[in-house]
Parts: C-alpha cells; structure tokens; sequence
C-alpha cells in the first residue's frame, strides 16, 4: 500500500479510480473541480478506463449517469453546492429508479448571498432525496470512503444512490499522507456491477415509469426498506473493508469517549477532528467529555446515537446548517433519535461554520462549557445576541 | 433497397397505448420504432408519449425504454449510449422521442451539450406545436396565431404572437452529423430519414411534424391529411443537413392555400385575414431564403 501526500478530492478521486466507474459525467464547481480535473488526467493516462462525458450542466451530469446506470454500467458524477440543488430533480429520479449511482459532494455554502466556501446546507437540504449520504472526516477516509461507497450502493438489498460529502476547502483542498490501496486489493474488496435493473438487449425492459395511486406507496415503501438495509451494509462493507485493508471503520457513527461523558458533541464532517483534540485536552484536565460523530445521516443511526449520549448529561449539536424558521436539520434528527429511545437528556444545538466561517477552539471549549448550564438553546455561535 | 411503408417490419414496438385518437406523435414513435428494430433503446422525457405508454403495469413499449427527467432526454441518451459501448455492446440505437416542449424549451440545453460532444444518438422530436400533454400551453414551437390555453384569443391578443423558433437550423448550427425535418404526412419520407440515420455515426437530429388533433382542433382521421397539407402550403417543408449543407427533398409546384389549411383548424379560428397576410409572408420569406440557401436534389 503505497503512501501518497493527497487533498480530500485527489484522494476521492484516487478511491474512485480503484472503484472502476464506467462512465463519469461530471460538471465542474469550485471547490469540487479538482475531481473532475484529476479523473480527467486518469481517463488521459488510461490508468482509469471510464467514458468520461463533458455534459453542459450539473443536471445533465446525473441525468447522464442516470442513463448509463439504466443499461447496467457503474455511473460516477461529483458536484457541490448550486450544482447540486440545480441537479436536485435527478436525484429524486435516481433514488426512486434504484440506481446505485456514487456522487462526491464538496459541501459549500448555497447561494443568496454568494459564497464558495464550506457549509453543509446543500446537501442536507437535500436530505429526503433518497440518497445515502455519508460525511468524511479527513482525506483517507474519503479515499476510502469512495471505494465501499459502490459496495453499499450496489448491494442488492441496498440499491440506492450514495452521495459522499467532503467538508469545501477544509477537506477538499488540504493535504494529508494517504494510503493508497493496490488496484489488486481493491480488485477482492470490489466486484463489477451486476443487477437486474436495467434495459438489457436480450430482455427488454420498461424502466423509469409511472406509478398511479394505488401503487405508488408500494414502490416508496421498497425504497424506503432499500435505504434502511444500508446500515446492514455499511458494516458489511467496512468489515471486508479491515480484512483486506486493515484500516477499520466504526458504521453509521464514530464514538470518541462518549462511554463515560456527562458532555458531548455530537457533529460531522471535518471539524470532528478539532472536537477530539479539544476532548483530549478538556479529558488531560479531568472533565469528562466526548465526541458522537455522525459518519452517515442517511440512513440515519437512531439506535446509535441513543446508545451513544444516554448517559450524559447534555449533549450540544455541533452544525453548518440551519433549516430557516425551525433549527439545524442535525438536530432534529438527533432529538428524534433521543425522542423514539425514550431518552430524555437537554440537547442544545450549535449553528457555526456557515459559509465557511473558521470555528476556532475556543468555541468548541465555550460548548462544552455552556452544555453544563444543561438547558438546551439554539444558537448561532459568533453571531451576538442571535440566540433563538 | 430503402424501406418504405409497405416493407416496413411487421412487428410492433408501441402498442396498448392510450395515445388519443389522430394522435401523430404515437405514429412517428411506432414508425420509427418499426425502422430501428427490436435493438433500439428508447428515451422520452416526460410528455405524451411517456404519459400515455408507461403506466405500470401496463407498459407499451416492446424494445427497451425508459422515461427521463423532461430537460433530460439527450443527456440520459448519452448515458445509455456511453454506458452499453462502456460494457463493449455497440449494436443497438439509443433513440429519443421528445415532444415541441421538451426538445426546443426546457431540454434545449441538454441537446446542444449531446450535439455538441457529437454522442452517438439519434434525437426525434416529435411537434405537436405546444404542451399537449398538460392541455395545449405554447411552447417555442407554437407558431404565430394558435390559439392556446396560454395564449387564449381575445379582444387584445389573438393567440400566440411569436412565430415558431427552426429548431432544424439551430440543430444545424451545431454543425451536427445529420439533421432532418420530417411529416408523417410524408411517411416513406420519415421512414427513409429514420433508416438513414440509423447508419450514420455521431448525433442524428430528425424534427417531424406530428398533428394533435386535440390540440389544433381538428378531426380525429385527419392526422395524415393536415401533416401533408402543412408541407403542400409551404408551412413547413422537408429537408436535411449533412456534411455542412442544407438539402431541400421536397419542393411543391405550387404551394396551396395557407389560408384553407389555417382556417380548418380551430387554433387559428380567430385569425383576420391581416394575420393570414402575416403567416404568408413569412413562409415567402423563409422560402427565400430556402431557394438561396438550400440545395436541390
């Protein structure tokens, strides 16, 4: 296993090309163009042999692999922020066709007002699409996170369209020594596309069509059972994951000291990295606290994430997202999650990081400290007297 | 020998439909499907044609087909084209049968990208002359005067006041492979573009005229007869581009009266006969432009 110093989307698109993606299509968006750039230079040096199709549009580009995995052939697409709401209609069209497509999303802020840089509200906007959408921490675990991305999406008891989100610029630009599998290795661990669920010349189908009311349910009902049979998945895939790769991986959720913890965070993403350097030092200091990070928020780990803070104290989640007129979409997630476990614990939720906004230590310290007052606001941190 | 309509394959490909009655653009589908063969791999976005043949279960296509997204018929050929050559499976037509709508409004973007990158697909829009699917709207191809649900006709306006946009010279533009415009008034016309295009390599774009006789107000067994008037009166005409040329493949002796053949419609019901005026002159203009521009076989 070779060592490579990569950015997040370089070591995406490195798990990508160890995934063999027979057609991508893609459309370039800062801060995700690096993928497309360095699958580009791979379908060049013909260390990646892929159809790599230069649509006119984020809304062509999955409605492209759309297309391509409707004849059975693995499809890969990669986006961010106005690409994504702009191809927003084809996910719907994807998940309810049962397309096992993968996209990278480099989460950015959505416009009004302009910003290219990292929030979370563009995919979980979307989070009823039907995707499964997993959150990356740093740049091996999106390399890795690419190559069982197709495994989970594939599976036949899954197959669903799987959207892997790398924090804009704080994960996608920085660079980080990474482990790069051997073609072979990825080779065991990855099997060609093979399904039923698709056009074939031999036996005709009539895919993609309409469903009236007395079935429709049925059909929404199966998709549903398709997403949550993802959990089963997830592991099996990180199990066969740490077989071949040694590299192990913790399912739907990772659990930095919660066992213990009177306080926790729970978040996701790239700033769970400076959550766990701030419970070390908060820990060297005798407070017990701990991190919940969220690995995956569809399909979401309800009986994780009850086991995981049913102890403590009060927990504060940690989001860049807000969901206008209510609160963080991760929140009330999380409280339902708490609700349906029966689990009664105060919950506060923290909105920070829009638009790319650095959270510093020091507001990960203030959390910590002000879930001690274990009342349970929301608010937008840094922004004076914005508490709701 | 090029097929014609007496030759064509016997088999259908497109049938149990609940197309309505006349309806032009269920015929230039099964046509073309007939010419294209059981190795087609049909696309149609949302509209008629996806609306009256895909309602699980009753599923009407015999070949392979799938609805797409309505802007997205050309992006998902492409998929479909690049996903099978990605496999090594090269014999079969990725074909799509998208409406007026769906071709020249809301899907023209993705049909500039696929002539653009030149995919191998073959692009049928089928023109109706408006969104006949959600009830007669107009669209950019709804040509000057019809009436339509959104251009009603009334004290101020009468109808749609813009003329119809040439998608086949905007297609054209492009400097694509092959494109044709087509009746099925003049089907051993269309059969014979069909076939052709199904030889030739890159993006085919053929645009036929398919009458709606729900949507144009007109007798449900008068499809065929208003497609061929339409050609006869000069109101459209049949032609091709290949290799950088345009080619005119019909030119009648003398055009028939473009005011019996508006007149018989109840869209144009409401026109004057300064609106009739304005109709003519367009199609002498166009013709001009015609005779200066386009080749004769």
């Amino acid at each position: 296993m070779a060592k490579e110093f990569l950015s997040g989307n370089e070591a995406f698109a490195y798990g990508i090309r160890l995934a063999r993606p027979q057609v991508i299509s893609a459309y370039p968006i800062t801060p995700q163009t690096i993928v497309v750039e360095k699958l580009s230079e791979m379908v060049e040096d013909t260390s990646l042999q892929a159809e790599f199709i230069h649509v006119e549009s984020e809304h062509s580009a999955l409605s492209c692999a759309i297309g391509a995995s409707a004849v059975g052939a693995r499809a890969f697409t990669a986006t961010s922020s106005q690409g994504l709401l702009y191809m927003a209609e084809c996910l719907t069209y994807a998940s309810g066709g049962r397309f096992p497509i993968v996209m990278m999303n480099a989460n950015r802020s959505t416009a009004l007002p302009w910003n290219i840089y990292g929030d979370q509200r563009d995919s979980l906007s979307l989070l009823d699409c039907g995707w499964i959408q997993a959150y990356a921490e740093n740049a091996q675990e999106s390399l890795d996170l690419a190559l069982m991305s197709y495994y989970i999406a594939e599976h036949k008891a899954v197959s669903t369209p799987f959207m892997a989100n790398l924090d804009g610029f704080v994960l996608t630009h920085t660079y980080e020594v990474v482990e790069v599998p051997e073609k072979e290795q990825a080779d065991l661990f990855l099997q060609p596309y093979k399904t039923e669920n698709k056009m074939d010349l031999a036996t005709p189908r009539n895919l993609a069509f309409s469903v009236g009311p007395d079935h429709n349910i049925a059909f929404k009902y199966k998709e549903h059972v398709g997403i949550l049979n993802a959990k089963k998945a997830i592991l099996e895939a990180e199990s066969k994951f740490a077989e071949i790769f040694g590299r192990k991986y913790s399912g739907l959720t990772e659990s930095y000291h919660t066992e213990d913890a009177d306080y926790i965070i729970i978040t996701l993403g790239s700033i769970a990295g400076l959550v766990k350097e701030t419970v070390d030092k908060l820990r060297a200091q005798g407070e017990k606290v701990g991190l919940l990070r969220l690995r995956y928020m569809r399909p979401f780990p309800n009986e994780e994430v009850a086991a995981a803070v049913k102890n403590a104290k009060a927990i504060g989640v940690l989001e860049k997202d807000i969901s206008f007129g209510n609160e963080g979409t991760v929140y009330t997630n999380v409280n339902s999650a708490l609700q349906k476990a029966g689990i009664s614990v105060p919950s506060s939720n923290y909105i920070g990081g829009l638009g790319g906004r650095n959270i510093p230590e020091e507001e990960i310290l203030y959390i910590f400290e002000d879930l001690k007052n274990e009342k349970g606001i929301i608010e937008f941190l840094g922004v004076g007297g914005a508490k709701a | 020998m090029s097929l014609n309509a007496k030759t064509l394959n016997e088999d259908e490909f497109f049938f149990g439909h609940k197309a309505c009655a006349g309806c032009g653009g269920s015929l230039a589908v099964r046509i073309a499907l007939k010419v294209l063969g059981e190795k087609a791999i049909a696309v149609l976005p949302a509209g008629c044609m996806s609306a009256v043949g895909f309602n699980f279960p009753q599923l009407c296509f015999g070949n392979n087909a799938i609805i797409s997204t309505f802007a997205g018929t050309a992006s998902m050929l492409t998929g479909v084209e690049a996903g099978l050559r990605a496999q090594g499976i090269h014999d079969f037509h990725a074909v799509g049968f998208a409406g007026d709508g769906g071709t020249a409004d809301i899907g023209i973007q993705a049909l500039s990208g696929a002539i653009d990158r030149n995919d191998d697909i073959l692009y049928i829009c089928y023109d109706n002359e408006a969104y006949m699917n959600t009830g007669i709207q107009k669209s950019s191809l709804t040509p000057f005067g019809a009436k339509t649900t959104t251009t009603p006709a009334g004290k101020n306006i009468r109808g749609n006041i813009r003329p119809k946009k040439n998608m086949f010279e905007i297609a054209a533009a492009h400097g694509i492979a092959y494109a044709a415009t087509a009746s099925v008034g003049y089907l051993n016309d269309f059969i014979n573009k069909v076939e052709k295009a199904s030889k030739i390599k890159g993006t085919k774009y053929i645009h036929v005229i398919a009458p709606c006789p729900t949507g144009w107000g007109t007798a449900t067994d008068e499809t065929i007869d208003f497609a061929k008037e339409i050609v006869d009166c000069g109101l459209w005409y049949l032609a091709e581009y290949e290799g950088g040329e345009f080619i005119l493949n019909h030119q009648p002796k003398e055009f028939t009266d473009v005011a019996q053949y508006l007149k018989k419609q109840s869209r144009f019901a409401q026109l004057t006969e300064e609106d009739i005026d304005t109709v003519r002159n367009s199609r002498d203009q166009k013709w001009e432009s015609i005779q200066k521009n386009y080749k004769r076989i």
